[in-house]
């Protein structure tokens, strides 16, 4: 299973781990199911369909874009970031 | 400079004169200043003299009478929007804002706030209606710290913002805009457990990116309804979504043409001036051109943020650092977004630690909004960090290379994010700084001292495109996307060069506008060299494999029996058969046509930078000032494409972060009125203020690109802040928390510490 790093400020979702494993292939299922199992996390996360704008997700160690279609493995890890804005400018489609 | 090369190859890692070098030294290269339209009309801002203020009315009858006044536009100029965050290519916007930051509504947030725009025929028409536009307001109290704004009873900014907390929004409105945590391993136990722990309290000004060219604009609004303009900016896609939505038009009715580009730091990724002189021109059927005067620059685009920060490091004797809690205020000014973020992630990158509590918060205040600037967050966050850092090494008595070896960063170290290094350069940068003959030379004379320092970024990638075509004369043309900041045409060139085994003089490389290019993100998080360059690199070897499918062609044979290697094609088989790129060239129209390639890419493997710096300094007791007498950078810059630029861009970070420390400050008064708005007031290093910047290049290659790249621009300005108060520290005896350490501030310590002064 995939393993989530929980963001410090979501903890009381997860009864205060500091990371959870979840099952799913791409980042959209990985975040359903997370809701599944600590209901609120989708909704933190998320804004509508897309990552909350403030937020960057890195998986296994790489930021990538805002696409939650992005694949997932077995032994991936996943984790939700502050972006990185530089004032008005985010550039978490930057990779930072 | 000197060089720790690891990989060679035949173009990249050579230093070629720049493509536009002759156009910039004899004055013909065009900068947006230079755009001139017949018929032009000229645009001018009138701007808020309060820095908090409700707007009770605009009168513009007068102006709009003056002769020669052609056009005036105020907030009911824009279309209304919503609280509405978009992400529109690379960029995360709330247009709320945005409209609010072009044209002040029913509030003005800071001196210099655009409250309305006039188009004359000339620039001094324009300036004379300003004065007769009369604008009523219900002047405010200012907040002008993060601190100060974070009370309780502050005056807010806007009664609509709450604090958000991923999405947890506050009760109460507040100018906390936002608030973000790192926590990792427990820290309170983790202190309780440290031999030595030492926490301080720091603060550093409002400072200007200081480029030389100010903002500007020149719109055209079609009769057809398209929208063409011409800007200085980082990113022409940038500007075309912003404007296009801002307006409430479609971006293929937006056409942005950027100009040459007069430094930007940062500072030019947002828009001011495009959405007036687009109104302006729609309201005249004219072009209308805007161009900034120097204190608008100052006082109304986007500084760096100051900002208030605690930094408290707990280690063990044997020099392991076990603890760290810090709490980040960066001032966003008018509206929401600092790069407090990035200082949360970038400051204990260097650092393997297992217990951490980082709280970073995001704080409206009644300045300009801030904007990007260098390793944007970075620099304030390691300003403390590394102070500590440096005080802890020396309280335990070690050298501060060695206990940053003791807990330095490494390849699969996790960092505070969550996330693990891929490879990095770290132990290798701080060991090529630690055996440097100029941390072990003398000093020289009496009030010196020596300081160091290390910084991170975590570099950018994503969106780029690219396209060459092959000219029959042998000569390469290449479009990139991205505006040339830092020499960018060469060093796109020349990675298209290295593939295709040619000479980077054979490129003839321009930057294209939104219509002419694939979409590209801005020029800025140090991403252009890596992610254009793989554009290029790919659009390369797509034109490698049409050379050899077209020689194939040409000699009948089959093109698994082609080879393409140094710029040279021939037979595996037959020595008989063997052209130059060149040779190939010449004949492509007439055996099948020309051979263009374009590559749009998204790479995400951009690999992180480190730098380290020493720094040498003499500070005269009597009047305060501070020399620097010798600095040395060292930087992991994966392979250097171009090692004269590189050695180029650490220069300039380190000058830039030598004047953030030292001199540079945004000095408001208690009514938040910026009074040091030229660049005279706003003391900027000159040469003659710097010493020869020594640079010494580390290359641990970034294998998520080809060439081993990583980008180079932003670290540099990192470790200067604290480098630099270390080595006062080290001259005088004195720790400085709050930057600049300017001549009164260094006066004012020394009779402290004399006893003199209380």
């Amino acid at each position: 299973m995939a393993v989530v790093w929980v963001p410090a400020l979501m903890r009381e979702l997860t009864g205060g781990e500091e990371k959870v494993e979840v099952v799913g292939e791409s980042m959209r299922e990985v975040i359903n199911n997370l809701d599944v199992t600590f209901p609120g996390f989708k909704d933190r996360v998320l804004d509508g369909n897309r990552l909350r704008p403030t937020l960057s997700v890195a998986l296994d160690g790489i930021v990538i874009s805002k696409s939650l279609l992005e694949p997932v493995k077995m032994d991936s890890e996943v984790s939700f970031l502050p972006n990185i804005s530089g004032g008005s400018i985010t550039i978490s489609q930057w990779g930072l | 400079m000197t060089s720790v090369a690891r990989q060679q190859y035949k173009v990249v890692g050579t230093s070629p004169i720049r493509h536009d070098g002759t156009d910039k030294v004899t004055g013909r290269a065009n900068y947006g200043a230079d755009i001139h339209h017949t018929g032009s009309l000229y645009g001018k801002v009138l701007r808020s003299p309060h820095a908090h203020a409700r707007i009770s009315g605009i009168d513009f009858t007068k102006a709009l009478q003056h002769p020669g006044v052609k056009a005036i536009v105020t907030s009911v100029d824009l279309p209304p929007m919503e609280d509405k965050v978009m992400e529109l290519g690379e960029e995360v916007i709330n247009y709320r804002f945005l409209r609010a930051k072009i044209l002040a509504d029913k509030k003005v947030l800071y001196k210099g706030h655009p409250v309305a725009a006039v188009a004359a025929e000339s620039s001094d028409i324009a300036e004379e209606a300003l004065s007769l536009i009369d604008v009523t307001y219900e002047v405010l109290s200012p907040v002008l710290t993060a601190p100060e704004a974070m009370k309780e009873d502050a005056s807010l900014l806007h009664d609509d913002l709450f604090t958000d907390e991923i999405g947890y929004k506050s009760d109460k409105p507040s100018n906390i805009a936002e608030h973000s945590q790192f926590m990792v391993g427990d820290v309170k136990t983790a202190f309780s457990q440290a031999d030595v722990v030492i926490e301080r309290e720091f603060t550093t000004a409002t400072i200007h990116q200081g480029y030389i060219e100010p903002q500007n604009a020149t719109a055209i609004w079609e009769p057809d309804g398209r929208l063409v303009i011409w800007c200085s900016t980082q990113g022409q896609f940038g500007v075309r979504s912003q404007v296009a939505e801002l307006l409430q038009m479609s971006v293929s009715q937006v056409k942005v043409i950027p100009s040459e580009i007069g430094g930007g730091f940062g500072g030019k990724n947002p828009i001011y001036l495009e959405p007036l002189a687009a109104l302006l021109s729609r309201k005249t059927g004219k072009a209308v051109k805007m161009v900034m005067k120097r204190d608008e620059v100052l006082e109304a685009t986007g500084p760096a943020p100051g900002c208030y920060m605690r930094c408290k490091v707990g280690a063990t004797n044997s020099g392991k650092i076990v603890a760290v809690e810090a709490y980040l205020a960066y001032e966003a000014g008018a509206f929401p977004g600092t790069p407090v973020g990035a200082g949360m992630r970038c400051m204990l990158s260097p650092y393997e630690i297992d217990n951490v509590l980082i709280d970073g918060y995001d704080v409206v205040n009644n300045k300009p909004k801030t904007a990007a600037y260098r390793a944007p967050g970075a620099p304030h966050a390691a300003f403390a960090v590394e102070t500590v850092i440096n005080e802890l090494a020396e309280k335990l008595g070690i050298d501060p290379f060695e206990f940053r070896l003791r807990n330095a960063a490494k390849e699969g170290t996790r960092k505070v994010d969550g996330t693990s290094h891929p490879l990095i350069g770290y132990e290798e940068t701080v060991q090529a700084a630690y055996d440097h003959p100029h941390y072990k030379a003398s000093l020289g004379g009496p009030n010196r001292g020596r300081g160091v320092a290390t910084g991170y970024w975590p570099n950018g990638g994503g969106p780029s495109s690219c396209t060459l075509s092959v000219n029959s004369d042998g000569s390469v043309s290449l479009i990139e996307g991205s505006p040339d900041i830092g020499g960018s045409r060469a060093s796109i060139s020349m990675q298209a060069a290295e593939v295709l085994g040619l000479p980077a003089e054979s490129f003839n490389p321009s930057v294209g506008d939104t219509d002419s290019i694939g979409f590209t993100g801005n020029t800025g998080g140090s991403r252009v060299t890596y992610a254009t360059g793989f554009a290029a690199y790919q659009a390369a070897n797509d034109i490698k494999d049409q050379l050899i499918n077209r020689a194939a062609v040409i000699w009948g044979i089959d093109k698994d029996q082609v080879t393409y290697n140094d710029g040279i094609i021939e037979s595996k088989d037959d020595p008989g058969l063997r052209m130059s790129f060149k040779e190939l060239a010449e004949q492509l129209n007439e055996t099948g046509g020309p051979v263009s390639a374009s590559a749009s890419v998204s790479p995400m493997g951009a690999g992180a930078a480190y730098a380290v710096h020493i720094v040498d300094v003499e500070v005269d007791p009597e009047t305060g000032k501070i020399d620097v007498l010798r600095y040395t950078a060292f930087q992991d810059v994966g392979k250097a494409v171009h090692p004269a630029y590189v050695e180029g861009q650490i220069q300039g970070g380190v000058a830039q972060g030598i004047g953030w420390t030292l001199n540079e400050e945004y000095f408001y008064d208690s009514d938040g009125r910026m009074k040091n708005v030229s660049l005279l007031d706003y003391r900027m290093p000159i040469a003659m203020d710097l010493p020869m910047i020594d640079v010494v290049l580390v290359e641990v290659a970034n294998p998520g690109h080809p060439y081993g790249v990583r980008g180079v621009g932003e670290v540099p300005i990192v470790p200067p802040l604290p480098a630099i108060a270390d080595a006062v520290y080290n001259a005088t005896g004195v720790r400085f928390y709050d930057l600049p350490i300017n001549p009164s501030r260094v006066v004012n310590a020394l009779q402290c510490l004399k006893g003199d002064k209380k």
